[in-house]
């Protein structure tokens, strides 16, 4: 038998994909068989890895060396070099990565150690096999659950985690499943929001690309949590390769009798159903996804009733977050204590972010509750890119809040955000340099949130078209105080009044724009 | 029963109430825009939002239940700023050309605009235009006038069932659309004017021919005759400050005269008419054991709709022309003939409570005589500008009858304006039919009132006739799915003899009628119509006299076929994408 030597890991996400991953994948393949190295390196694809808009990335175990940019031309070259000769290909070589990665139970020196609980498999595990996803530990937690605990003690388990919701509204997870398990009703349903749509957010996709059997299991422990036997995958249409590959973990769980009736063998039973979405923002609130899902236009509904008494089809629902689920099974194996460990006292485990905008290296980070934007911006992000100086970012995307540069040792968890008038959100981390124009940032998302509003009611469908007509004035160069004063003026009703989160959310961007940046806004 | 505080005061309502109804009951009345009686609230406008202790964000009363405990506030500085700002961004988006709207003097918007206390909207107008969809024969749309609360869509879709209207486009485009936009002519919309009614601005509103009645009018060559509709008699005074189901006949006699119509007829007297010919078809079926159930054809909206949806019932409709249609006929053959006037001289003219009688008046079915037999059909509201322009106020008016020949009527024909009316007088008529002994208690109480749909038996010479009544398509789907399936299982229906109204309530609520109609104003009009009927000497329409002659003199017999010539018609399929016709029948 031959002792494999070296294993080549291929990033494959949505981005790699398009930048050539496959043709370089068969090219290394083929180029291996060549110089007669098959049995001694295995190339292997997995989920992201981390970075993006770097082209195909690669990482060359055991020396945990990464490439970026590789295109097909450079594969007869790595191989000879890297895997024949032993000697780095230095053109391609991530010298400058950030400190970010380290896997598992090596450190390159390279990079800072990242906790990662999300996407501890991403990156390292083919996602399309399920086999690689249970020699990970996969499937013990469900298994543990099914077979030893009882739906309270879940519950109970996830309560004391004191995990609240990723999506960006940190509601406690385990109480909106201990009020879905309460409110009667024979039939209940688990729905997971993969309706990612806050610019600049794509964490819940590289979740799915590389690791999407950790959110079945997270799903099925809700659906024995709170007795529900149906879940269903909310993804935003575009992501085809997410939906491709949870599709695939749903066909393997079943084979394996994860899904399905009689799962572990015990009187429980659980299936999932992926549902595409068509593209509105709006869906992402969770009553306008179970419209939906049930064939309606997009519009939210009043709460309440909240979707934990009355969701789909009128029946008890729990709506989570792709990242909220992919937090669980790890939770139950390990227990509450376990990830509260994580984080700060008042806002346990970690926070997957994307970063993007002008970083030296874009792309998807998993830190602990608590650290600081600016240890997230120059550890883990390389810092900005080309030499420029820090302006701004924003926080959780358009409908969430910029911050300035006397935020940047601000920690960074959703309690303590809430201090300053800003949250977490998505997620999502947009850098800005010096060279940013603030009026144009405003814009941006003034000009998304009209596109994006669902029309259902009139502070939102009316707010912010005034919005954006008074916003290209001032960036036109003609505004007045009075617009400034309006801006708010506006933002303020509709947070007063909006119908559903979209509407309401727009005051935090305005304000904390224009806390920060007002003098530069006020100039046009 | 939970208590709770509105502005200080205590309240105490059954559980489930919401803050809107509560703070009514408290004597605080809401503004709101979107919010209509008749429909589940959606809570689009925001107008009613309130302060609840204990919140962060203002509630909406329409769409928030009251607990118990909670202290609510709907006039504090916050709520009045939010109001405001709320219809100052609605005017935004409005095109306000009060002053020549339509809905001027009785528009929601205008009187929330005053309620909330906005002075300025300087540079808050309207600027992207859209065209007016005048494609229907009955209806207008005016999206620059729209304000999106959807009344027109809920309506439309959950009371109807219709769905010829929806929501396109999102965000600031959004905009009530027909399918693939081609407008309401050319949808499966079945005119029955709903929307009309609910709308709470000018958006919607019946297409108007008031400028070409009165151009007939004013012709010295024309001899312009017209009919008023069983219902309008109980609701034309509301446009006029009387309280609703005041009873106007004699007024609206009165006053059509004074407009100088040439002969003032009633539809009534046709209704009558319809009952012989519709209940002698009924009672042939029965004693053949053929067609049954028959289903009423008086209301157009019914007819498209049944034409759309329900094709394959067609041969149960009678084949009985509404009572407009009959009387248009006979205004042009019969009338003529009497009095030596050329047909093409008469100009007929309709008062209507409905819109969909537009539609049906241009039918090409309707040319019977010759000419188009109703050549003009104004609705309730369009009958109440003429007189409005010519000085008339119903309250001065005189109480003076209606012209002969087709002017007499019975109590039979005044319920033809109330749901399961057509039904009652029918099934007066029918029991001397088929007994030729008159029906002792005229009252048939289980076709009455607001129920959705209504069943009846009726014992007539050891035989049970069973009877349904439908109003509201959206009841009138339910009614007909069970009776198709019944027809399909089995090859035969419970139902002998069933009526449907095309609006909720009937002809009383019909699409026509003065605006904010909601169902208890609809209930009063119907009341209003049975009182008079309780009023009349005559309240079977066999005794109408006027109809014997007709018979006697022109016709023959009841479903002669003289009569069928003139007074009956068949039925169509059409198309759910576009309305049009795509099967007449062979």
């Amino acid at each position: 038998m031959n002792t494999v030597r070296s294993h080549i890991l291929i990033g494959m996400d949505a981005g790699t994909i398009m930048a050539g991953a496959r043709a370089v994948q068969a090219e290394l393949v083929q180029e291996i068989r060549k110089q007669g190295l098959s049995g001694e390196v295995a190339v292997l694809e997995t989920g992201s890895l981390g970075m993006t808009g770097m082209g195909v990335v690669l990482v060359v175990y055991p020396e945990g060396l990464y490439y970026g940019n590789v295109t097909k031309e450079d594969v007869a070259e790595l191989v000879e070099e890297q895997l024949l000769k032993g000697r780095l290909v230095k053109r391609l070589l991530l010298t400058q990565a950030p400190k970010r990665f380290i896997i598992k139970r090596e450190r390159t020196g390279l990079m800072k150690e990242q906790p990662r609980v999300v996407l501890r498999n991403c990156g390292l595990i083919d996602p399309e096999s399920i086999e690689e996803y249970i020699a990970e530990g996969g499937y013990e937690a469900a298994s543990k659950a099914i077979t030893k605990m009882t739906p309270d003690e879940v519950i109970a388990e996830v309560k004391n985690s004191t995990l609240a919701g990723r999506g960006g509204a940190a509601f406690p997870t385990g109480m909106k499943w201990e009020f879905a398990a309460r409110a009667p009703g024979a039939e209940k349903f688990i729905i997971c929001n993969a309706d990612e749509g806050e610019p600049g957010t794509f964490k819940d996709r590289l979740i799915l690309e590389g690791d999407p059997h950790k959110l079945l299991e997270g799903m099925i422990l809700a659906g024995y949590a709170v007795g529900a036997t149906q879940g269903f995958i909310y993804i935003r249409g575009e992501y085809a390769l997410s939906i491709e590959r949870t599709e695939k973990a749903i066909a393997d769980a079943r084979s394996f009798g994860i899904l399905g009736s009689n799962i572990f063998d015990k009187a429980f039973a659980f299936d999932i159903t992926v549902m595409k979405g068509a593209g509105a923002y709006v869906c992402g609130e969770e009553t306008a996804l179970i419209e939906s899902i049930e064939g309606r236009r997009g519009h939210p509904r009043n709460k309440p009733p909240y979707p934990v008494v009355a969701g789909l089809w009128g029946k008890p629902t729990v709506v989570n977050n792709v990242e909220t689920l992919a937090n669980i099974a790890d939770i139950v194996k390990n227990g509450a204590n376990w990830f509260r460990h994580y984080g700060t006292t008042k806002c346990a485990g970690t926070k997957v972010y994307t970063i993007l905008g002008h970083v030296a290296t874009p792309g998807l980070i998993e830190t602990e509750m608590g650290t600081t934007l600016r240890d997230i911006i120059f550890e883990y992000g390389g810092g900005i890119s080309g030499g420029k100086q820090f302006k701004g970012a924003l926080v959780g995307g358009a409908a969430g809040a910029f911050l300035g540069p006397d935020m940047l040792d601000v920690q960074m968890d959703f309690v303590n955000l809430k201090e300053y008038a800003a949250a977490l959100g998505s997620g999502a981390i947009l850098v800005m340099n010096e060279d940013t124009s603030m009026v144009d940032m405003l814009k941006s998302v003034l000009h998304f949130f009209k596109h994006e509003s669902c029309g259902h009611c009139v502070p939102c469908r009316l707010g912010t078209t005034q919005l954006v007509e008074i916003i290209d004035r001032v960036a036109a160069g003609n505004g007045t105080q009075n617009d400034i004063d309006q801006l708010l003026k506006t933002a303020g009703v509709m947070k007063d009044t909006s119908f559903c989160p979209l509407g309401q959310s727009l005051y935090m961007p305005i304000s904390s724009c224009l806390k920060y940046f007002r003098d530069e806004i006020v100039g046009g | 029963m939970i208590k709770a505080t509105i502005n200080k005061v205590e309240v105490e309502v059954p559980e489930g109430t919401n803050i809107l109804e509560a703070a009514r009951k408290a004597n605080f009345s809401i503004p709101t825009l979107c919010q209509h009686p008749d429909l589940v609230p959606v809570g689009s406008c925001g107008l009613c939002v309130v302060e609840v202790e204990g919140f962060p964000a203002l509630r909406r009363a329409c769409v928030t239940k009251l607990e118990k405990g909670w202290k609510v506030s709907t006039n504090t500085a916050r709520v009045r700023t939010a109001r405001r700002q709320l219809v100052e961004l609605i005017l935004s988006d409005h095109k306000g050309e009060c002053l020549v709207c339509i809905k001027n003097g009785q528009c929601e918007l205008q009187a929330v605009a005053r309620t909330v206390g906005i002075q300025d909207v300087t540079g808050l107008m309207k600027k992207n235009l859209k065209p007016i969809d005048t494609t229907s024969v009955a209806i207008v749309r005016d999206p620059n006038k729209c304000i999106l609360c959807g009344r027109c869509v809920q309506v439309c879709s959950e009371i109807q069932t219709v769905n010829a209207l929806t929501l396109d486009k999102r965000g600031s485009e959004t905009t009530i659309s027909t399918l693939f936009n081609e407008g309401l002519g050319n949808s499966a919309c079945v005119n029955c004017g709903q929307c009309t009614v609910f709308c709470p601005v000018g958006a919607l509103y019946e297409k108007s021919q008031t400028e070409e009645v009165w151009k007939a009018l004013s012709d010295p060559n024309k001899h312009v005759v017209v009919q008023e509709a069983p219902a309008i008699r109980a609701q034309l005074g509301e446009e006029f400050g009387m309280e609703p189901g005041t009873i106007v006949s004699g007024r609206l006699h009165a006053a059509l005269r004074r407009m100088k119509f040439d002969a003032v007829f009633d539809t009534n007297f046709s209704a009558d008419l319809t009952i012989l010919e519709e209940g002698t078809e009924v009672v042939g079926a029965i004693k053949e054991g053929k067609r049954l159930p028959v289903i009423t054809s008086c209301s157009p909206g019914w007819i498209k709709f049944m034409e759309t949806y329900y094709p394959h019932l067609r041969e149960h409709v009678s084949t009985a022309k509404s009572p407009q249609q009959m009387f248009g006929t006979l205004a042009k053959t019969y009338y003529p003939e009497l009095k030596n006037i050329p047909a093409q001289d008469i100009v007929s003219v309709s008062i209507m409570p409905c819109t969909a009688k537009k539609f049906e008046a241009q039918r090409p079915e309707m040319w019977t005589s010759g000419y188009q037999d109703v050549d003009y059909v104004l609705t309730t509201r369009e009958l109440a500008r003429m007189m409005r322009e010519a000085g008339i106020d119903l309250k001065d008016m005189p109480d003076e009858p209606a012209d002969d020949p087709l002017g007499e009527y019975t109590g039979a024909a005044t319920i033809f304006g109330a749901t399961g009316g057509v039904m009652e007088a029918a099934l007066r008529s029918a029991y001397f039919l088929v007994t030729g002994r008159e029906l002792d208690n005229l009252d048939i109480l289980p076709v009455r009132g607001m129920e959705g749909v209504k069943e009846a038996e009726v014992p007539v010479d050891g035989l049970t006739l069973k009877v349904a009544v439908a109003h509201g398509l959206g009841n009138a789907r339910k009614l007909m799915d069970k009776i198709s399936s019944q027809l399909a299982e089995t090859g035969k229906s419970e139902y002998h003899f069933v009526e449907v109204m095309a609006c909720p309530g009937g002809c009383v609520g019909g699409g026509g009628q003065p605006w904010g109609s909601d169902m208890a104003r609809r209930a009063r009009r119907g009341e209003a119509l049975y009182a008079e009927d309780k009023s009349l000497p005559k309240r079977r329409s066999h005794e109408n006299a006027s109809v014997g002659r007709l018979y006697e003199n022109y016709l023959k017999q009841p479903n002669s076929q003289k009569a069928h010539h003139l007074l009956h018609t068949h039925y169509n399929k059409r198309s759910k994408v576009d309305g049009k016709v795509v099967e007449e029948k062979s």
